[in-house]
């Protein structure tokens, strides 16, 4: 189930949600998210953000409007279908929801598991990304026995060790240090390389304006999109007179160059992600 | 899953499905005695019907006239030396019939005191696809007074009686598959209740609820198969207990029936068909639960 070309990876057309016969959550949603991207889904709590991630990860049907993943409209999509959908998406719950009774080996090797990867290949790729998310010691530990930050790890290796196409991330780094959360940030950022289309909600804005992504911007469940740096700057790019203003206003903003340079050395860290992706 | 031993739930630590193999037990247990019970009464009946199919008795009814009498038996006898189906006759003479009334009439009757019927007992051709009332209708065209007994009205209550036990024993079989049925689907909907976090962690992740279902199923297969190994060793003891104390108390009516390669083979499915449908029922009812899924 590859998106076609130019095919939004998710799109949503007024969508409405409700609790029972509580207000509404969020209202008149709409946007469309294309192959590739990367957005924070920023707002204040209860704004809705949890809600409009479990909409796409498929845990919650709308109560209106009209949801697309990967090019398949929800409503009209047989539930048999649905899983194979649900593969291609990566979630990091807020809450983790890891196995307790699995050790964090297993709770990472589930998603291969459930699509079926060959034993040799699970035993590979969870070694191996466990090891790099610092987790080399604890592969048969419990997740009770682990700390609140090492238990966001295995969440996070849980939710990219089958390199899926979108990839949700609720509040990733709020119980690891700023180093371990700039190395999350950065596998996130190596997986977008890649292709993968990355949702971070977050409530940091030290890192949304650090990384000056696009954001998904929730205010009592109304909707607006906030252009990020790299856009801003290359909408202006193709309507200023001359490449100078382009580079004058990138100037004005240094963090963006490395956005649109890309610039290696930020991925040092995450260097020994791409043999394992 | 069974293979390797891996299970993503931990149903193998769950309480409540604990007793299940104990309850499966007692349901093989009785499904085992239900099933040798049917398979006594059903070799019952059809060796008394082997044994009399092939009989009949001819009744030659009495009158004044016993010179007529006789003539009619000679005539009789000449019609059953003739037909083809017929393999062997035996005409009883007056004094064996005589010593047959000697229990309720007393020792004091003489040939003549009473009118007798002659009896002609008559074993037929086993091959033959005969009806009674094919030679008695040939009989009576030719001699009158003649009735022919073929056992059947003593036979046909005797068949009915066991068909009735049988179909006791099948009720019996199916309320003990309704109640195993029950049983798992109870403990497996617990056992929903108790993993849902989990399960909706699988599912979340892209599982399909077949991947799910099969680890209930084959937790409730190793649970089906423990306790119908469990019931079969209870069964077999009481089994030939009861067969011995059968055996002792009336070896006329209930001959010594000896169970055949497939009787046993029977008796030994039961532990595995109670099994499969404690598995399939997990299965199922998994199935119907996460259908209720998004």
């Amino acid at each position: 189930m590859i998106p076609e070309n130019d095919e939004p990876i998710v799109r949503f057309e007024n969508i409405g949600l409700r609790y029972g016969l509580g207000r509404e959550v969020l209202k008149d949603v709409s946007f469309a998210l294309a192959p590739g991207s990367f957005h924070f889904l920023v707002g204040e709590s209860g704004a809705g953000k949890s809600s409009l991630l479990k909409l796409i990860y498929l845990a919650l049907r709308p109560t209106r409007g009209k949801i697309s993943l990967f090019g398949h409209e929800i409503a009209s999509t047989p539930r048999d279908d649905l899983s194979a959908l649900r593969r291609q998406i990566g979630v990091v719950f807020q809450e983790f929801k890891l196995l307790n009774h699995l050790s964090a080996f297993d709770n990472v090797a589930l998603p291969m598991r459930v699509a079926r990867a060959k034993r040799k290949d699970v035993d590979r790729h969870v070694t191996e990304l466990l090891a790099w998310v610092g987790l080399k010691d604890h592969m048969q530990a419990r997740p009770p026995t682990l700390s609140g930050g090492q238990q966001q790890r295995v969440a996070i290796a849980r939710a990219v060790i089958s390199r899926p196409s979108l990839l949700l991330a609720d509040e990733p780094t709020g119980n690891v240090d700023d180093q371990m959360g700039l190395r999350l940030i950065h596998l996130f950022e190596e997986l977008n390389r890649l292709g993968t289309s990355v949702i971070i909600a977050t409530h940091s804005e030290q890192l949304v304006e650090r990384l000056g992504y696009s954001q998904l911007q929730l205010t009592d469940g109304r909707l607006a999109i906030i252009p990020g740096r790299a856009e801003a700057a290359s909408a202006v790019a193709a309507s200023a007179e001359t490449a100078a203003e382009a580079e004058e206003i990138q100037n004005q903003h240094p963090d963006s160059r490395r956005v649109i340079a890309g610039e290696e050395d930020l991925y040092e860290n995450a260097s020994g992600v791409e043999s394992y992706l | 899953m069974i293979l390797t031993g891996r299970s993503d739930l931990p149903l193998d630590k769950d309480e409540h499905s604990r007793f299940l193999p104990w309850l499966i037990a007692f349901m093989v247990f009785l499904s085992i005695l239900a099933v040798a019970g049917m398979l006594v009464l059903n070799a019952t009946a059809s060796r008394w019907d082997v044994g009399v199919r092939g009989n009949l008795t001819v009744q030659i009814v009495p009158t004044d006239d016993v010179a007529a009498d006789e003539a009619r038996l000679n005539e009789v006898l000449t019609v059953l030396a003739t037909a083809p189906e017929v393999a062997r006759y035996d005409a009883l003479d007056e004094m064996r019939l005589i010593r047959l009334l000697e229990p309720w009439v007393g020792p004091s009757i003489e040939k003549g005191d009473l009118p007798l019927p002659r009896l002609i007992n008559v074993e037929l051709k086993q091959a033959t696809s005969f009806t009674a009332g094919g030679l008695g209708a040939r009989l009576s065209e030719r001699v009158k007074g003649v009735a022919i007994d073929d056992h059947r009205v003593w036979l046909d209550r005797l068949v009915r009686m066991i068909e009735t036990f049988e179909a006791l024993a099948l009720v019996v079989l199916l309320f003990i598959t309704m109640a195993t049925v029950g049983t798992v689907v109870f403990t497996t909907r617990t056992g929903l209740a108790i993993h849902r976090e989990a399960i909706e962690v699988l599912h979340l992740i892209g599982a399909h609820d077949d991947y799910i279902a099969r680890q209930f199923a084959s937790r409730a297969l190793g649970l089906g198969i423990r306790g119908g190994l469990l019931g079969l060793v209870l069964a077999l003891p009481t089994l030939w207990m009861l067969a011995h104390l059968a055996a002792s108390l009336d070896e006329r009516l209930l001959p010594d029936i000896g169970f055949g390669p497939w009787h046993w083979a029977l008796l030994l499915a039961m532990p595995v068909t109670v099994a499969f449908i404690a598995m399939t029922t997990a299965k199922v009812t998994v199935l119907r639960n996460l259908a209720r899924m998004l």
